[in-house]
């Protein structure tokens, strides 16, 4: 029972490596934009259908096909910051969450426009083939991978927001966006680098899923409720908080389908409810 | 301009009146739509436009609605019955929610309303036993209007069940419409401005947040009962947030600080749609983008955007 237990909780890591790389990327631009970015999924299904492009369809390498994504991601980012997010920092909630939705509508049309409605489920490249066999049950080699790319990815990205002169204007406008830019950081560039870096980061996300997960205009919608979820419970635009609050919905998620499949769904968002009630700055909110 | 309003809204219900007289079934059905949608968005414009909350799970109440209505008209075939039944479904919720939503504002309450938005969505998607699963209910039949002992109206035209929904719709717009010109309305006002002032007026803040919180919960549930006889389903999609959304787009496309702002956006919405569809399929990327243009160009709505802007130019030619 024990091992069945511990095989389950793998299995929820690895989901969590997903959220976490897509709140990641939310829970930051929150942080420091201070806009609640509701497209941020759909930047994922971007990364996921690049990726798709590129290494299914054009048959690049996987490695280079999902550096070419996050590029090509990074570039609609850029295109969405300096020409539409830019203009809606100091607005009211109702008119960012509004603006920011009217992307996912025209995101998941796109999608359908270019690649169809159906989903897809691209080759698997040959090296991460195979199980591994943990507590006598098979578990694929590829979310081995996944667990470590999400941990690599977190510790990178605090090193970057500790360790470098970047990270140290990030973390300075986002606690006084004035006083930072008084002392001479170039806030609209900063905050176009974020936003770029965090829609790289939800790509990242996308791409990393494509071998295992199915690829489908829907998957934006579906993916950024959950990371709602993980960023409310961890704090908004708390990174710490970002990531605990992966691994929880990802193992509650996991263990939800083994022993309630039917109320799976429903406890996550009662977890949400109750840590919004109690404690509404988050488990790591100040 | 007073006279030109009155004048407009007679026009209008004129219209409204006469409508089955020359407009086919595809065009009373859209119409029933549209009034279907102006009574979920006229509720939560009470929230966002007279409260200052931001709600982003009115989906969840209008499902309950829906599921309320569905239920009693699978069982007792009547119309009225069903109608007041996701009142009741969606007033209640909407009380026993609102009460753990408002003790929180801004962002906070928009997230907590979207969780037990989405909670009621799981609960509509996976309880199969009563909710009928990802199927929905199915076979629900569009029940007669009864009142025992007094009369039977038989809604399978199109035109009868028009008018029962135009009828009921103009009830709730004009309870409504009352409601924010009461005191009560002006309270609500108060505190969307200043809360601080009105709580020091030795007013109950939370009270009556949580009020007009029912308020928009018990108007989310009635425009959900009249869907199911109308479309004789009801699945799961009512109560995901995607469809939380429609009402705050609607709103903001006619403007939030008018009463008739969440109307015109209605009718602005199935316009733009029905019009769009006849040239591609892809019709979200131009409402999407029309929605972007909005926030950034004219964020007040057309209502606003006409009473402020055009009208006055008229006025002076």
């Amino acid at each position: 029972m024990l091992e069945k237990l511990l095989f389950q909780g793998l299995i929820g890591l690895s989901f969590s490596m997903y959220l976490w790389l897509l709140a990641s990327g939310l829970t930051l631009v929150f942080g420091v934009l201070g806009v609640l970015n509701f497209a941020h999924g759909s930047l994922f299904m971007l990364g996921a259908y690049a990726t798709f492009t590129f290494y299914g369809k054009l048959g690049f390498n996987f490695w280079v096909s999902i550096g070419l994504s996050l590029i090509s991601v990074g570039c609609v980012g850029a295109v969405l910051e300096r020409f539409f997010i830019r203009r809606i920092y100091d607005l009211d909630l109702p008119y960012q969450l509004i603006l920011t939705f009217g992307f996912i509508l025209i995101f998941d049309d796109l999608v359908k426009m270019a690649w169809g409605g159906v989903a897809m489920i691209p080759p698997m490249p040959r090296f991460f083939e195979g199980n591994l066999s943990v507590f006598g049950r098979p578990f694929p080699i590829y979310n081995l991978f996944i667990i470590a790319a999400g941990f690599g990815v977190a510790i990178i990205l605090w090193l970057i927001l500790e360790m470098t002169w970047w990270g140290r204007m990030i973390r300075a406008s986002a606690s006084d966006r004035e006083m930072a830019s008084a002392i001479g950081i170039n806030i609209p560039i900063l905050f176009t680098t974020v936003f770029v870096f965090a829609a790289m980061l939800a790509a990242l996300g996308g791409a990393l899923g494509t071998p295992v997960r199915v690829v489908a205009p829907g998957i934006g919608t579906a993916m950024i409720i959950q990371a709602f979820v993980i960023t409310v419970i961890g704090g908004l635009g708390n990174l710490k908080g970002a990531f605990v609050g992966a691994l929880i919905v990802g193992i509650l998620t996991a263990f939800g389908i083994l022993l309630f499949p039917v109320f799976e769904l429903f406890i996550i968002f009662v977890v949400m409810a109750v840590v919004l009630m109690v404690k509404p700055e988050g488990l790591f909110g100040k | 301009m007073k006279n030109f309003k009155n004048l407009l809204l007679i026009a209008l219900i004129l219209f409204l009146l006469l409508l089955p007289t020359f407009a086919g079934k595809y065009l009373l059905y859209m119409t029933i739509n549209i009034l279907i949608l102006s009574v979920f968005a006229l509720g939560f414009n009470l929230l966002l436009g007279y409260t200052g909350l931001l709600s982003f799970g009115q989906a969840g109440f209008f499902a309950m609605g829906a599921y309320a209505s569905g239920k009693i008209l699978l069982v007792i075939p009547s119309l009225l019955l069903g109608a007041i039944a996701g009142m009741a479904a969606g007033g209640v919720s909407a009380l026993i929610l609102g009460y753990l939503c408002v003790r929180h504002t801004r962002i906070y309450f928009s997230m907590l309303t979207l969780s037990f938005g989405m909670m009621i969505y799981s609960l509509a998607w996976k309880w199969r036993d009563v909710t009928g699963g990802d199927d929905g209910l199915v076979g629900i039949p569009r029940a007669p209007f009864e009142i025992p002992g007094i009369l039977t109206i038989n809604m399978n035209p199109m035109e009868n069940y028009y008018y029962f929904v135009l009828v009921i719709s103009l009830i709730a717009i004009f309870i409504l419409y009352r409601i924010v010109n009461s005191p009560f309305g002006l309270t609500l006002k108060g505190i969307r401005d200043s809360e601080n002032r009105v709580a020091f007026a030795g007013i109950s803040i939370r009270n009556y947040r949580l009020l007009s919180f029912t308020f928009a919960g018990l108007y989310a549930g009635l425009a959900g009962s009249l869907l199911p006889p109308l479309e004789n389903t009801v699945t799961p999609p009512l109560a995901h947030w995607t469809h939380s959304a429609e009402p705050v787009m609607v709103t903001l496309l006619g403007g939030i600080h008018t009463f008739s702002g969440p109307i015109v956006g209605s009718i602005l919405f199935y316009l733009i749609k029905d019009i769009i569809v006849r040239y591609t399929q892809y019709w979200l990327i131009w409402f999407g983008s029309i929605v972007v243009f909005l926030v950034l160009i004219f964020r007040g709505g057309v209502v606003i955007f006409f009473t402020e802007r055009v009208w006055p130019l008229l006025k002076r030619t």
